[in-house]
Parts: structure tokens; C-alpha cells; sequence
């Protein structure tokens, strides 16, 4: 029994590898490419994907947190450059977890493709002849008759009822059904195939850049523009970017204001215009989470946002040397916001803050924090530095951070100085340094615009995927013969099967279809 | 009703739900207590209708092999402890169902007291997946005649529903903006019920995996516990769980990765970032593959495959606890 269900295994699924390489390169290539497209290879190499997976989801990755990787790298003086050596901060992209797909896509197409083959040969075949010994096939049946009359016939007719493609053969017919199942199985395969281009295609020719936008201020799409931009690698440029821009006229986020999940986001939603191409009308557009703005096959999406407040620091001789927004980043889920003001025009000597803005300031034992994320009571706390004037040196500088290397902090009283203000309120600098005036504060969103490619095929493909798997495993294929011949001269009807697939019921339907046969033409008793 | 007054019914139901599970657990648990004690009175007899067949009842497909012998031995046991084990078993299913009603009721009362699909946090997902566990266990109960499985399931149930509402309760509230969206109602529902078959699938090969380790002894001339002669042979089993688990992964496979990727694609702006939440759903994914494989692999059949089918189900689980508590992702839920 198992024998047979193995032999009909084997003439349909790959052949296992057996024995050693054949002499020569092309018999040891050739046993090579056999090992590669086997059974046991696949299943060893999808054992690898899932464990080479799993890395990447325990060690922090440069495409996802950066700063996370140079924290483990500056915490770890030994382990951290052999997980850089090993490829462990950017695992999906590492050659070795590359070489694992690759590899399983080779055998996935050597597999298939021979199998499509043999698949299409297989539609032509007709169904097959009884084996000699139907009596070892389960859900064996048998019995008498007087004379054969028309069981063949009636068989055929039962077995075609019963979606069985039947062919006769001398004193007996073959039937077979279910062949949507290989079909089904090879499709699903090749879809495979067709996804992983699709998401390959993304990777290659996408892009996906962040950008910071204070409420009232704009962007337009250049590469410039972004803060962090990471383009596919067959990314050509600005020529490959969609001309729009935009600006960002509005920002509204609601929060919980009572109950256990107090200060908890509710809606965020940032009022945009936007142009397609510099010369086409203004249109307007409600940016929600979940609700990206689609432009030219670029999606805008706004991924978070933030409080900048509007400052203005005159010098020590009077001079505005810094007016506008600065944005502050976010620390905690209310907002407690970080961020610095420089003024490196300021004369006498440069100037730097630093410090938080608190939506809703509250001062407690540790010092002012944030006790809600919307603005109930907003207030700036920073400290002061002063410095000399440094020539411009043209390299970029983060304007999160203050360089504090060359500046010296202000005290009052033999303490450090520090600022605590309300909208609308000044402070003056010691030592007639200047001052700092706190006007207000606006929003920011944080945008999100990329593009990504070949999405449509890759969801193409996993669909097509689904609907190959359903038909690979929920269709059945079943093979049933019947036969007529005579035994010491008596007529006997035989009608056994074979599953093909894990199905049961086998025995159910042989015996139906006996019971089907034997009334048109039973004259003697059955004899079991 | 208001939310408040949906909040009351629905912490009320999951608690009831709990203890009833416990009550269908302790049942199934006198079931198996009963059948240890009726078949060891019958052990005799069985063990040397076993050792005559040959072995083709305990290693045949029941359908290759119509008539197993065991089940033709006249019944030496009482007929009473049969009986008290069948009612066992009978009530163990009843207070099964009786459970997942007010289980259900206070899944649909949470999603109606915030106002929203009632998986929004780990708490609301603990009593949603355990949810899904017994409606696969109560579909296929009757089709694949899995009442063996009830000690297990109920178990699984009442210990995820129990450690919900003591250590994961989090108030009904609505949603971060992050999860506005159908799509994740659908991506939730698919992972939910698929990961409801990979639990009855993982509880059957691992019963399999015990049966058919004593059914091998039987082969070498030993015996078989008396409460493992009452499960079906392990072959059945290993097509049980088979169809189980052939359910379950196309739906996995829509779940994570045709819903899961459309919703990152609307809330984040891009449909794969491997994120350790969808690193591990391919993995899960992966192993499943790897375990339809192991099924048509020679050598890999049976055990093999049975085992991988487990590793798959701890996979899942660790995505859904591991994942959740240990690393930090996006896929952090509000209220962990
Ligand atoms: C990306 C890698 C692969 C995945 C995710 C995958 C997945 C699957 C799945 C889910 C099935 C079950 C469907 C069924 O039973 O018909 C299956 C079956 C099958 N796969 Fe793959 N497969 C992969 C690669 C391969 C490779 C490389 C081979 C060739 C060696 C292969 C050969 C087969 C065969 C012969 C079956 C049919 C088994 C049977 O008759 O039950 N697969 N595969």
C-alpha cells in the first residue's frame, strides 16, 4: 500500500537524489543541479530562511534604527564589529541571508519547471490501467454476476457523474480526477516567483525619503528637500521624482483627556495644498494616518508630528539674531519636547539654547516635565551658552544638537542660568548678552513620500499564490478502476481506488459506486 | 446600552467564561481518568488481538484497513464506566459550549464598549485568539472527531483567558490613529483564526507524536498506556492535523502577507519593513511551508513533519507574546 502511494509519489513529484556523482564534470554537474532542485534541499533551505530571518529581528538594523545600531556598537567593543563583520545590522540585505533566497528561488525553478512539464504531459495522459491485483487497493470491492451485460457502461457513467475522467480499457475502465491539484500546487510556485520580482523590482527602483515640515511652510520634491532619503538601488535621481509640492497649512491632533488611557493619540490631521507639477492649479487635501496622499505614484503619508516653538534672540548690541520656529523632538508620550536655538550671528559673541518645550508644564520634584501631550499650558525651559565667533567651516551640522565644545554656559548668581517662559513672555542674557523672547509655538509633521514600484505585481502574485494553494490543498485526486472478468466461469465485478492526496472517505465512495453498479444488472447474490 | 454598561457586562462575562472553561477542563480531564481505568480492564484481551494483526491495525490507514481489530473485542469493561466516560466527555463538550457563548458575548460587549473591533491592545487579542482557538476546536469537532483534544483545548483557553483578565486587563478605550483602519480588521480576524488551527494543530501532532510513539512499542512487542489506546490511531491523527493545518495556511498566508503588507502600506507607507512583528510572521509562514514539505519528503513524513507542525506553533506564539513584550517595533499595541 505505502508502496504504491510512494511509487506514484515519485513519478510525479522530483526525484529524490540517490547515489553518488557519475564520472565527469557534467555527471557531477548534473548530480549537483539534481541535489540543489531535490525535495530535501527545498525543506533544508526554508529551515534556513526562518532561522536567517530571525537575527534581524533581535539585533537593531541600519535601515530601521541607525542610531540604535551606533549605540550597540559604541556598548559592545567586542561582539559589536563581528555583528558588523557577519552582516547582523542589516541582515535582509546581507549576502549570506541573499544566498539563502537565491537559492531556494534556483530550486524553486528547477523544481517547477521540469514538473510543469511533466504536468502538461499528464492532462494528455488518459487514466490508467487497472494493477493486476486490485485486491491490495483500499475500499476493495467485489462481487458476482451472471453475465457482464452493460456494468461497463453504467460504470462509465457513474464515474463521469461523479467528475472522473474515465477510459476504458479491454474488461475494465481507469478514472482519475482531482488534476487541479498539481495545477494547482505549480501555480502557487510560480507565483511565488512572481511576487519575489515584484518586491525586487520595489526595492530596486523605489524611494522613500522623511521630511520635517513646520506647519505654514512647504516642500517640494527634490532630493535636497528631504531630511533622509534612502533611493532603490537603480534610483537615478531627481529626474526620477515627481515634480509636486506642497505646504502644509494646518495640523490638529486630539488626545484622551480622561479615563486610565488619559493622553493617549486619538486624530491626527494635517490640512495640505499641493501642486502635481509647477504649473498646475492648487488643490487641497485632508492628510491622515492610514489616508496617504497619492501623487504621480509617490504616496505622501504623515508619520508624526510635534511642537516648534517661535523664538527670537537679540545680541548683546541689539541685533536679531535668530528669529522663527525651531523644531523640538518629542522624548516622551507627552510631548516633552527637546530641542536648540543657535544663533551663530549673534554678536559679541555666538549664542546657543538649549533645552524643552512642555505642551503642559508641570514642575515637579524632578525638575519641569510635560504631563499631557496637547498644549494646556505651554512653557520653554532652557539653559544659555555663549561662545566666540567661529568662521563658517561649511560642514553640516545637526540642528538638534548643540556643539557645546567651544561655548561656555551662562551662571547668575553662581548658578547656571536658566529660562523659564510662557508664550508672549522675554528674558534678558546675563551679563547684557542679549535676550530671548518666546513668541509662541507652531506644529510640525513629520511626511513620509515614497514610491514603490512593482507593488501591483507583488500583490498579484501572492494572490495568485493563495488561489494555487486552496486548489493544491483542498482538491483531491483519486483514482478508481473497475473491471469485469470471469473466474471459473463465473462473472466478477472488482472496484477499488487509490488516494492520491490525504483525502478519506475513499471507502464511502467505492462503495456507492458499487452499490450504483450492482441493481442495473445484479442477478446473483454479492458475495463479499 | 452605553460603553460603560457594555465595559461592566463584558468583565463580567470573560470571568464566567474562564471558570466554565475550567469546569469543561476538569471534565475532560475525569474523561481521560475514566478511560485509563475502563481500558485497563480490557488490557488483556486488546494487547493480543494487537500483537496478532500484525500490527496493520495500529499502523494502517483506517480507511485501508476497514475493520481494526481492537474495536471488535468483545467489551470485557463495565459497561458503567464506559458510560461514565462518555458523559464525561459529552458534558466536557457541552461546558465547552456553553463557555464560548459567554465567551463570545464578551468579546462582541468589549469591541461594543469601545466602540471598535475588540483587538486593540494584547488584553482584547488574548480574548480574541483564545476565541478563535475554540471556534476552530468547536467546528471541527464533530467532522474530525477531535473530543480528545477537549483536555488540551480547554486548557489553552482557560489559561490564556485567566492570564488576560488578571495580568493583561487594560480598560476599554479607542484607538492610537495607527489602527483606524478595515484592513485591520481583516488582517486581525485572518491571524486570529489561523493562529485559533495552528493551536488545534500543534495539540494534535502533539498527541500524535505520543501515539505514535506507543503504537511503535506495540509494533516491537511492548504495551500501550491504558488512555492512549482511546485516540484514534496516530495516522488519522497525522491527517487530522493536516487538514487543520492546510486550513489554516493559505489563511495565514492572505493574513500576513496580503492584509498585513496592504494596512503597513496605508499606515506607515510601506508594505514590508521587516519589522520584527512581520519577521516572525514569516517565519511562522516559512515553517508551515517547510512543514507541507516535510509531508511529501521522504523520510520527513509522520514524526518529522508532527514536530515541525509544533515548532510552528511556538513560532506563532512567541510572535504574538514573545515579539509583543521583548522587542520594541511598530507593532507595539497601545496598553501592553
Ligand atoms: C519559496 C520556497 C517555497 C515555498 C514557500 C513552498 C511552499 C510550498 C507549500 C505551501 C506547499 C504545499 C502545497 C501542497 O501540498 O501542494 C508546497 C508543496 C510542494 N513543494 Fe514547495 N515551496 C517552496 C519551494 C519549493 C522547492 C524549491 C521545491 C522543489 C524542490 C518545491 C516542491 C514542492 C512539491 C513537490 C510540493 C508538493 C508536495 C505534495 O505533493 O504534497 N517547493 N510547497
Amino acid at each position: 500500500m505505502t508502496e504504491i502511494k510512494d511509487r506514484i509519489a515519485a513519478a510525479s513529484g522530483p526525484e529524490e537524489p540517490s547515489g553518488p556523482p557519475a564520472l565527469g564534470l557534467v555527471g557531477w554537474l548534473r548530480w549537483t543541479w539534481r541535489q540543489l532542485t531535490s525535495m530535501k534541499t527545498a525543506l533544508v533551505l526554508l529551515f534556513l530562511l526562518a532561522l536567517g530571518a530571525v537575527p534581524g529581528s533581535l539585533v537593531p538594523q541600519t535601515p530601521i534604527d541607525p542610531i540604535k545600531v551606533s549605540d550597540f556598537l559604541a556598548a559592545h567593543k567586542t561582539l559589536g564589529p563581528l555583528y558588523d563583520k557577519l552582516g547582523l545590522f542589516d541582515v535582509y540585505k546581507s549576502a549570506w541571508f541573499s544566498a539563502i533566497y537565491l537559492l531556494l528561488f534556483i530550486s524553486l525553478i528547477g523544481c517547477v519547471v521540469p514538473r510543469l512539464s511533466v504536468y502538461v504531459k499528464g492532462l494528455r495522459a488518459r487514466p490508467p490501467k487497472p494493477p493486476r491485483n486490485l485486491n491490495r487497493l483500499p475500499g476493495y470491492q467485489r462481487f458476482e454476476l451472471a453475465e457482464a451485460g452493460d456494468v461497463i457502461e453504467v460504470a462509465t457513467r457513474e464515474l463521469r457523474k461523479r467528475r472522473f475522467r474515465v477510459q476504458s480499457y479491454d474488461g475494465a475502465v481507469g478514472a482519475e480526477r482531482g488534476y487541479l491539484r498539481e495545477a494547482g500546487n505549480l501555480l502557487f510556485h510560480f507565483s511565488l516567483i512572481l511576487a519575489l520580482v515584484g518586491v525586487a523590482w520595489g526595492s530596486l527602483f523605489g524611494y522613500r525619503g522623511t521630511v520635517l515640515v513646520v506647519v505654514g511652510n512647504g516642500f517640494s520634491n527634490s532630493v535636497a528637500q528631504y531630511d533622509d532619503f534612502t533611493p532603490g538601488r537603480a534610483f537615478s535621481g531627481d529626474d526620477d521624482l515627481p515634480p509636486f509640492s506642497l505646504t502644509v497649512k494646518d495640523f490638529e491632533a486630539k488626545f484622551q483627556e480622561d479615563g486610565p488611557q488619559k493622553g493617549a493619540a486619538r486624530e491626527f490631521k494635517a490640512q495640505l495644498d499641493y501642486q502635481q507639477t509647477p504649473d498646475a492649479p492648487e488643490k487641497s487635501y485632508l492628510l491622515e494616518v492610514n489616508h496617504p496622499l497619492k501623487l504621480d505614484g509617490s504616496s505622501v503619508y504623515l508619520l508624526g508630528h510635534g511642537y516648534a516653538p517661535r523664538v527670537t534672540v537679540k545680541d548683546g548690541q541689539g541685533n536679531v539674531a535668530f528669529s522663527g520656529p525651531a523644531p523640538f523632538l518629542p522624548q516622551d508620550s507627552n510631548f516633552s519636547s527637546f530641542g536648540v536655538i543657535k544663533a551663530p550671528d549673534a554678536r559679541p559673541e555666538t549664542l546657543g539654547f538649549e533645552g524643552f518645550f512642555l505642551p503642559t508644564a508641570y514642575i515637579g520634584p524632578n525638575g519641569p516635565v510635560s504631563v499631557f501631550p496637547d498644549d494646556l499650558n505651554p512653557e520653554l525651559v532652557m539653559t544659555g551658552y555663549y561662545g566666540r565667533p567661529r568662521p563658517e567651516t561649511g560642514k553640516p551640522e545637526s540642528v538638534y544638537q548643540l556643539d557645546k565644545s567651544k561655548l561656555t554656559q551662562f551662571q547668575q548668581n553662581g548658578d547656571k542660568w536658566r529660562l523659564q517662559l510662557a508664550p508672549g513672555q522675554s528674558a534678558q542674557l546675563p551679563d547684557k548678552a542679549g535676550s530671548i523672547t518666546f513668541d509662541g509655538y507652531s506644529r510640525w509633521v513629520k511626511l513620509q513620500i515614497s514610491h514603490t514600484p512593482g507593488t501591483g505585481l507583488a500583490l498579484a502574485g501572492i494572490s495568485l499564490a493563495i488561489l494555487g494553494l486552496m486548489g493544491s490543498l483542498f482538491v483531491h485526486p483519486r483514482r478508481t478502476w473497475v473491471r469485469v472478468r470471469e473466474e471459473d466461469g463465473r462473472t466478477v465485478v472488482e472496484v477499488a481506488g487509490l488516494d492520491r492526496g490525504p483525502e478519506r472517505g475513499l471507502g464511502d465512495e467505492i462503495q456507492a459506486i458499487t452499490t450504483a453498479l450492482k441493481p442495473a444488472s445484479s442477478s446473483t447474490q454479492e458475495q463479499p | 446600552m452605553s460603553p460603560e454598561a457594555y465595559a461592566q457586562v463584558s468583565n463580567l462575562l470573560i470571568p464566567t467564561a474562564t471558570v466554565i472553561y475550567a469546569l469543561a477542563m476538569v471534565s475532560h480531564a475525569m474523561e481521560w481518568a475514566l478511560g485509563r481505568a475502563a481500558v485497563a480492564k480490557s488490557a488483556a484481551v486488546k494487547e493480543e488481538v494487537l500483537v496478532a494483526s500484525d500490527g496493520a491495525a495500529v499502523s494502517g490507514d483506517p480507511t485501508d484497513v476497514p475493520d481494526v481489530p481492537a474495536v471488535d473485542v468483545p467489551a470485557v469493561e463495565e459497561p458503567a464506566s464506559s458510560e461514565r466516560l462518555d458523559a464525561a466527555s459529552r458534558i466536557g463538550l457541552l461546558l465547552t459550549w456553553l463557555a464560548f457563548v459567554l465567551h463570545l458575548g464578551g468579546v462582541v460587549t468589549r469591541g461594543l464598549a469601545a466602540g471598535r473591533v475588540p483587538w486593540g491592545n494584547m488584553y482584547e487579542f488574548s480574548i480574541t485568539a483564545s476565541l478563535a482557538v475554540a471556534i476552530v476546536y468547536l467546528i471541527f469537532v464533530q467532522r474530525y472527531k477531535l473530543q480528545y483534544l477537549g483536555l488540551g483545548v480547554t486548557f489553552v483557553v482557560a489559561a490564556v483567558l485567566g492570564l488576560a483578565a488578571l495580568a493583561l486587563y487594560t480598560p476599554a478605550g479607542p484607538l492610537v490613529p495607527a489602527l483606524h483602519s478595515y484592513w485591520l480588521v481583516i488582517h486581525v480576524s485572518a491571524a486570529a483564526i489561523s493562529g485559533g488551527a495552528f493551536t488545534v494543530g500543534g495539540l494534535v501532532s502533539v498527541l500524535y507524536l505520543v501515539k505514535a510513539r506507543a503504537e511503535r512499542r506495540v509494533l516491537a512487542g511492548g504495551t500501550m498506556a491504558a488512555s492512549l489506546r482511546r485516540l484514534p490511531s496516530a495516522e488519522a491523527m497525522d491527517g487530522t492535523a493536516y487538514k487543520v493545518l492546510a486550513f489554516a495556511f493559505p489563511l495565514w498566508t492572505f493574513g500576513v502577507l496580503v492584509a498585513g503588507p496592504i494596512w503597513a502600506e496605508h499606515a506607515w507607507g510601506r508594505y514590508w519593513g521587516w519589522d520584527p512583528k512581520e519577521v516572525w510572521s514569516l517565519v511562522t509562514w516559512v515553517v508551515y511551508a517547510a512543514y507541507l514539505h516535510a509531508r511529501a519528503t521522504a523520510g520527513w513524513r509522520g514524526s518529522g513533519a508532527a514536530k515541525i507542525a509544533i515548532v510552528g506553533w511556538f513560532v506563532f506564539i512567541f510572535n504574538f507574546v514573545g515579539v509583543n513584550l521583548l522587542v520594541s517595533g511598530l507593532h507595539s499595541y497601545a496598553g501592553v
